[in-house]
């Protein structure tokens, strides 16, 4: 068999491939987002980006009724959003298997929360497994589609920012072709969530849940691996990695499914110790369920709950052991991310510092519009939150303070959730300014297709949802759009609309500088005049990475291999000293 | 665990980080090793500071390598190289790219860009290698092959055969800009 080197994204999406799946959907988002296009280098699945992560679970879900497999993947944060199906497929269960991958980020890499979707398994009762390596997400994909079929299920598979993001060695399989072919079956008693059905398929769901449990106890997915005899760990997921590196010598169950948790196997293997540890990252899941058997446990007394571990992390929370850590004294400049040079979002930011607007924002690249020197951005709670924000905080201030309120979101993020806090904002009429920064991707992710980017994810060409006229159509009557590498004009148009009484809306018509099928246009790249240069900053402002500040000779310089000739910058400057190169 | 090498990869968005580790890793499962690497993708590709961990031997659990375990630091940007100095062990090895990226506060004016460092990290860990990434990859004849150059140089103080690392280029850097990697790689290479 072949072995090579993957991720775990990767592994999972030839998990799926080799379970035989035939629909995958998805919204991108960190760690997550690398499954869902890694299962298009394999043609026999039919994967989309759908528009938010419930569209892509209900798309998942209505493949599962037709027969197939099918695999739906996001970001812990997006099942908040998929909840409302998922907690129903739950009762339904399943025809083909549907498994929803969810991938959390402890230590909040790229994320606004911290939340630990095992929760999400024992609330939605959905079982749920853990791979702690790219070889288990592989396999656990595949056994979880024939655990789910097994028991009318739909099945978890949980991966975090360590096992997506991470690569090992893993050995390759076959593709299964021998699942029945999928087709209209009416089965109204199981798919028709009518109370009256409901109530009927509530018990089948605790039955299930009592049956896998007691099948799950003689499984070789949970697994004990004897040690010196002395000290037994109860671990699961990634935890179980730093487990091995910091505590050799203990014995250890490891967990691979983590929902129903295998009581039975927990009870004998407790039996034998002692001191008996659980190891887990977040919250204390399984410590909670094993103390509630009666089983006395170190656990979240001793180990972190928040942020993620690591094997001196698991050292020095059980042992006292002195770890070392990056340096992090104030003399070495940090270096937190950017925004790229060109980007079409760096001048409206400096624009909404300069009117002193109180921005509602989102979740995108234009986050980064919060950091120095731009540091336009007031709020960020979730996906699509910015518009709700914009309106509910504009009922209880004063008319003048009304007038500072603007909520800024991109073109994704407005078309997953936004578009229906503008409906209320319209509908209800409110007086705020909504700014829709449309760089026709989703960027924040790695540059994902979208239904404003006029292609899917197989690159194929489609139709492109027409912003301007989809913000009319919700009844907002002032809408422009402008370009916001015009930098008077994107002045003028974000002071006149802050200052309206009604609801409009702004639309920022560049593309992403990152996307070369939107940036045919050759730029040339600019520098400074230093015989016009006063050193006066003004151009610092913006914050490129392109921009350096001399200070010996007290002006700005330009690194042409970096920038892209945007010339926003050459409108900040009031002495005319940036040039571009060739005039 | 005590067979298994530690490399910590640091630098800044955009150097071409990852494809190094994914070569070194590479390079490691041909040479019939265990090898796990681990990444921070998202934020950090914007211009940020990026690390990637690979750990290779006989069994790896972790892909995080234990702090304080480092064996080398292998870092594209002076001032990345001396931010994770205290994971190394104490008979660890640096071998750094001589290149400064000035951070946003530096490029701002409010902070200065630490002197010296070059000096620092050496009198600290005796065996650094200093590199001139740049000028090695210009006179390849691509200033993008800065990382290959920098593989070159991290491929003599690793224990492995030759061969395996011009496999893996061969494998891993897309036809046309093959000639110019094997050529960095040389330079780089012979530079240690």
């Amino acid at each position: 068999m072949q072995k090579v080197i993957l991720s775990g994204n990767e592994a999972i999406a030839r998990g799926a491939y080799e379970a035989g799946v035939l629909v995958a959907s998805a919204y991108p988002g960190t760690p997550s987002t690398e499954i869902l296009e890694n299962t298009t280098q394999y043609k026999e699945i039919d994967a989309s980006w759908a528009p938010n992560e419930k569209v892509a679970l209900e798309v998942g879900i209505g493949a599962c009724f037709g027969g197939a497999r099918s695999l739906v993947t996001m970001k812990h944060v997006g099942v908040n959003v998929a909840a409302d199906p998922l907690f129903t497929l739950s009762y339904t269960g399943v025809r083909g298997g549907l498994v929803l991958v969810v991938a959390d980020d402890p230590e909040l890499h790229s994320s606004q929360n911290e939340q630990d979707s095992r929760n999400y398994a024992k609330f939605a009762k959905v079982p749920m497994f853990e791979p702690a390596d790219s070889q288990e997400a592989l396999d656990f994909t595949k056994l979880a589609f024939d655990a789910g079929e097994k028991f009318d299920t739909p099945m978890f598979l949980r991966s975090t920012t360590r096992i997506s993001h991470s690569k090992s060695i893993v050995t390759l399989g076959e593709r299964r072709t021998d699942l029945p072919t999928p087709s209209l079956e009416r089965n109204a008693a199981k798919l028709v969530m009518l109370p009256g059905n409901a109530r009927k398929r509530h018990y089948d769901v605790e039955q299930r849940l009592i049956d896998m449990e007691e099948w799950s106890c003689t499984q070789p997915f949970n697994r004990i691996e004897k040690g010196a005899g002395k000290v037994g760990v109860i671990t699961a997921g990634v935890a179980y990695q730093y487990v091995k590196e910091a505590m050799p010598d203990a014995d250890v169950l490891k967990i691979g499914l983590v929902y129903p948790l295998p009581k039975q196997l927990i009870r004998d293997f407790a039996a034998n110790y002692e001191t008996l540890y659980v190891v887990e990252e977040l919250d204390p899941y399984i410590e909670e369920q094993v103390r509630a058997m009666g089983i006395n446990v170190v656990g979240k007394d001793k180990l972190p709950i928040c942020g993620e571990l690591t094997p001196g992390r698991v050292q020095k929370a059980l042992f006292g052991k002195d770890v070392p850590t990056e340096d992090n004294s104030p003399e070495l400049p940090p270096r937190p991310p950017n925004m790229c040079p060109g980007c079409p979002h760096r001048g409206v930011f400096m624009e909404l510092n300069r009117a002193k607007a109180y921005v509602t924002g989102d979740i995108g690249c234009y986050t980064l519009g919060f950091l120095p020197p731009l540091s336009a951005m007031d709020t960020c709670v979730c996906m699509g939150a910015s518009i709700g924000n914009a309106t509910g905080i504009s009922k209880v201030i004063s008319e003048e303070e009304q007038r500072k309120v603007v909520a800024v979101i991109g073109d994704s993020t407005f078309l997953h959730t936004g578009i229906n806090g503008l409906m209320d904002m319209v509908y209800n009429q409110s007086a705020s300014t909504v700014i829709i920064l449309d760089n026709r991707i989703t960027a924040m992710t790695g540059r994902q297709e979208n239904p404003t980017s006029g292609y899917m994810l197989n690159e194929q060409e489609t139709y492109r949802v027409d912003m301007e006229q989809l913000c009319r159509a919700v009844g907002v009557e002032h809408v422009k759009v402008i370009d916001p590498y015009n930098i008077k004009l994107t002045r003028k148009i974000i002071r006149e609309e802050m200052a309206r009484p009604e609801t409009s809306v702004i639309i920022t018509s560049r593309p992403c500088m990152l996307v070369p099928r939107d940036n045919m246009d050759k730029r040339m790249p600019l520098y400074v005049d230093h015989d016009k240069c006063t050193g006066c900053k003004a151009c610092l402002r913006l914050g490129c990475p392109a921009i350096t500040w001399d200070e010996e000779n007290k002006k700005s310089n330009i690194d042409k291999i970096i920038c892209v000739g945007c010339k926003v910058c050459q409108q900040t400057c009031g002495f005319d000293a940036f040039i571009e190169y060739g005039e | 665990m005590s067979d298994v090498k530690n490399i910590l990869l640091a630098g800044v968005g955009g150097q071409g980080i990852l494809l190094a580790s994914e070569v070194l890793s590479e390079v490691m499962m041909m040479a019939g090793m265990d090898v796990k690497k681990n990444e921070i993708h998202g934020m950090s590709q914007r211009g940020g500071s990026v690390t990637s961990h690979v750990r290779y031997g006989e069994k790896v659990y972790s892909s995080i390598i234990p702090e304080g375990e480092v064996d080398i630091l292998f870092s594209f940007e002076l001032l990345e190289a001396k931010r994770y100095l205290p994971l190394l062990r104490k008979e660890g090895q640096v071998i750094v790219n001589n290149l400064k990226i000035a951070p946003p506060s530096v490029a701002l004016g409010k902070q200065v860009y630490p002197e010296n460092l070059a000096d620092e990290i050496g009198k600290q860990f005796p065996a650094t290698k200093v590199i001139n990434g740049l000028d090695l990859a210009l006179e390849a004849g691509n200033p993008k092959t800065v990382n290959t150059v920098l593989l070159g140089a991290l491929s003599k103080v690793l224990d492995v055969d030759y061969q395996l690392w011009i496999d893996a280029l061969n494998k891993m850097v897309p036809a046309k800009l093959l000639d110019i990697n094997l050529n960095a790689f040389e330079l780089g290479r012979n530079a240690v």
